[in-house]
């Protein structure tokens, strides 16, 4: 019963959406009020429905229903119950409904906090989303119910994939969607610009918190995947190039260049058709991440073609939302104008080159994720694009990035002199140079690498710390009070770029000094690995709720003291015999321990991977600092007082 | 300069910028493509020599074996038609296991074993990576077209 009521809530929510989609966008373009009015209403409504149906998928997995198929697959008694909600979005179908939820929560977060915006605008922003809405209702509903039945309904569940059961796991797939998801607000935006002609400074101002928000809940959901990985996975890399990884660094990174973009239409008033294009990319590519992972190309290019349904209705999707709005930017484009003028050397000449180096970088990214796919598909062979290509391409593109992020925040709009920016900069690039230079040195090991990348890193910091000092230079008051009196949109850009310095000091320092050993441990063996010692205390058997397993007993040392116990662990999930591998990591701010177990040798001895990883934290805490940055830059008072002055203006008019 | 040839040195300067770009990541993409091969193509001899290549299959049943220090491993990865033996020195995947699908990542030696340097099993137990099973379907499809 309660999986045909959300069935039914699925079918209510699609024919809101055509509504929400149809009539407010027929009423913006005819001038029709009672029209564009029904976008709000049919939005929320929607979101009711959605939300209804959400809450039967999740009940359904609560009670054990395994007559419902998606159920029965991805679930099983013995789950703990976190997991058990967890796992109703573990599924293709189940994170569809999730998607659609996200969506459903992003279109009704723009139709309460619009209040602002004109009638057009919003009618439009919310049917565009509406038809988005449509397109996944009636993927979901047409080839991948999550409701379907099971008949003879099953015993037991299958269980959950093991790999997933992890509290990382239950996060990180709604902070994705929610970047994902909510890049079609962006998105959104950009269209109902071009359909209404009217691209401006004030359009920039609506659109930049949502497209921040979306990339602040993105950053987090791709930094969450990257930890997952390196305590989940059990040998302690945190990226690995992998096609679903790379799904979900396209949008980020084409989303960042929008983010830059924006602010440069909002101040000048230019870049305004590449805002629009970028918007536009943003969502496509989020779209093609979630079908990629989705849709089970990645695990076969020819499982795409079994199931034709599926594949059909994806491309097609694809090429009517790509090839629409990209049609229509043709068209309409030219009518928004290009904006204001600028020098070759200027903070948007800046910011130009940030742009196409993002894009750059996008597509490289593309070409070596879908290059192999489509050899795979036209049936040219097999090959695959390893992570060498990636880190090959990826640092030369970034250097010059992480350099004009020094540059970019203390250049002047419109035109700036190159003495200028030498003479403010220079301490900072001597100081960077030296820290790059000396650093390394003190640590016990220096090659070029390592070097480039703590000079980068510290480059940051030190132009950071100018942008600061000059910032506050012409305010009163005491240091507090001159900080005080800054906005928080450039401490947010501020603590941002920071947080980047402090992503490349630790991906440097792992990179270059992390020790890596796989041995063979006997009972009461020692291995020493950087400052510590490993005494491997043999294994002991582990029962849990729906696994058991053997969990060993490693006492780490350092100087001749005992510091503490670890117990990494080798489970078997009964359901499906399935093996996985725990390992123990003893976390610190400047350098993990990370110890899994491999396999039993014989004796009681066993195959053990002993790691240290320095700063290996600052990898996500500087992502961490980057959401935290666009968070403080979406709270700025700026957002809030235009907006209200607006609608002052508007009540005004409409006395 | 003139406003005009500022602008014209500017665009140039930007092809020049993106052009280098497009080699870096050309070149980049040619020298790290890494081809796949079954294990009778291995045999027949398509493979590269002394060029890093992968190979996929199942894990031949009772050829998996453990020398002492417990770390290096000997198997053979078939294609269900022929089998190539590959050695490996590290901690493998967990869902390694006789009968079940493997890719091997490597390069061949002269003695006609395949020096693994990286060995992949993936995430799921019903999973099976997508160039193993290839191999094995190749393999069945070249045996059926013999007996006809």
């Amino acid at each position: 019963m309660i999986p045909e009521l959300g069935q039914f809530a699925l079918i209510l929510a699609l024919l809101l959406a055509v509504v929400q989609g149809t009539f407010p966008l027929a009423g913006a373009a005819r001038g029709v009020r009672e029209w564009m009015a029904l976008a709000k209403p049919a939005a929320q409504g929607q979101f009711v429905f959605v939300a209804i149906a959400f809450g039967c998928l999740v009940w359904s997995f609560l009670q054990d229903d395994f007559s419902v198929l998606n159920v029965a697959t991805n679930s099983n008694t013995r789950l703990p119950t976190a997991y058990k909600v967890a796992a109703s979005w573990g599924s293709h179908e189940g994170s569809l409904l999730l998607w659609v939820l996200m969506m459903a929560t992003w279109t009704v977060a723009v139709s309460l906090f619009s209040r602002h915006l004109p009638n057009e605008m919003v009618a439009r922003v919310l049917g565009v989303m509406g038809l988005v809405s449509v397109g996944f209702l009636l993927f979901m509903l047409l080839t991948s119910n999550p409701f379907d039945r099971l008949f003879p309904p099953a015993p037991e569940g299958r269980d959950l994939n093991p790999l997933l059961q992890d509290p990382g796991m239950v996060i990180h797939p709604p902070m994705l969607y929610m970047g994902y998801v909510g890049f079609s607000v962006a998105f959104a935006f950009a269209i109902a610009a071009l359909l209404g002609g009217k691209l401006d400074a004030t359009w920039a101002r609506w659109s930049r918190p949502w497209t921040t928000a979306a990339w602040c809940f993105l950053t987090i959901g791709i930094a969450l995947g990257s930890w997952w990985a390196y305590y989940e996975l059990g040998w302690g890399g945190w990226w690995f190039w992998d096609p679903v990884e790379n799904a979900s660094f396209l949008p980020w990174l084409i989303g960042t260049a929008l983010i830059h973009s924006l602010a440069v239409t909002e101040k000048r008033g230019s870049f305004k058709s590449w805002t629009v294009l970028l918007a536009i990319s943003a969502f496509s590519l989020s779209l093609l991440g979630t079908f990629l992972v989705r849709s089970g190309v990645l695990t076969s290019v020819h499982a795409f073609a079994t199931d034709p349904k599926r594949g059909v209705f994806i491309l097609a999707f694809l090429s009517v939302v790509i090839g629409g709005s990209l049609a229509l930017f043709a068209w309409r484009a030219p009518k928004v104008g290009l904006g204001g003028r600028f020098d070759a050397l200027s903070r948007e000449s800046a910011l130009l080159a940030n742009n196409v180096l993002l894009a750059v970088a996008a597509g490289s990214v593309l070409l070596g994720t879908l290059y192999p796919l489509f050899l795979d598909a036209l049936n040219l062979g097999k090959i695959s694009v390893g992570p060498p290509y990636f880190d090959a391409v990826f640092a030369p593109i970034m250097a010059p990035l992480v350099f004009l992020m020094g540059v970019g925040p203390i250049a002047r709009w419109k035109k700036a002199e190159v003495p200028d920016l030498v003479a403010r900069l220079k301490w900072a690039l001597g100081a960077a140079i030296g820290a790059g230079l000396a650093v390394p040195f003190l640590a016990g090991k220096w090659t070029p690498m390592i070097a480039f990348g703590l000079a980068l890193a510290f480059w940051v910091f030190a132009a950071s710390f100018v942008s600061v000092k000059e910032r506050i230079r012409n305010f009163r008051g005491g240091l507090a009070a001159r900080m005080a009196a800054q906005p928080r949109s450039y401490w947010g850009m501020l603590i941002a770029h920071v947080g980047v310095g402090v992503f490349i000091v630790g991906v440097t320092v792992v990179k270059g000094y992390e020790t890596e050993r796989d041995l063979r441990m006997d009972v009461g063996d020692t291995v020493t690995v950087g400052a510590h010692t490993f005494r491997f205390d043999g294994v002991r058997d582990v029962v849990g709720p729906n696994y058991r397993g053997a969990r060993g007993d490693v006492t780490v040392s350092r100087d001749g003291k005992v510091i503490e116990t670890l117990h990494p662990e080798k489970r078997i999930y009964t359901a499906q015999q399935m093996p996985m591998t725990e390992a123990a990591i003893d976390t610190g701010l400047f350098g993990d321990i990370y110890v899994s177990l491999g396999e039993p040798v014989d004796g009681g001895a066993w195959s053990v991977r002993v790691y240290a990883k320095p700063f290996v934290t600052w990898i996500w805490g500087g992502c961490f600092l980057m959401a935290l940055g666009g968070a403080l830059a979406i709270s700025d008072r700026r957002y809030r007082v235009t907006a209200r002055r607006e609608s002052a203006v508007s009540a005004n008019q409409a006395a | 300069m003139k406003p005009r040839h500022k602008r014209i040195a500017l665009i140039l300067g930007g092809v020049a910028a993106l052009g280098i770009a497009a080699a870096l990541v050309l070149n980049a993409f040619q020298s790290n493509l890494v081809f796949f091969f079954s294990p009778s193509e291995v045999l027949a001899q398509k493979a590269p020599v002394n060029k890093t290549f992968r190979v996929g299959g199942l894990v031949e049943e009772g050829s998996i074996k453990r020398q002492s220090d417990g770390l290096t491993v000997h198997f053979k990865v078939t294609d269900t038609a022929r089998a190539i033996p590959v050695v490996y020195t590290g901690i493998l995947p967990d869902l390694f296991k006789e009968g079940k699908g493997v890719v091997a990542q490597g390069r061949l030696g002269d003695d006609g074993v395949f020096r693994a340097s990286e060995v992949l099993a993936k995430h799921d137990e019903n999973y099976m990576p997508p160039d193993a099973a290839h191999a094995v379907e190749q393999a069945q499809k070249a045996q059926k077209s013999l007996k006809q």
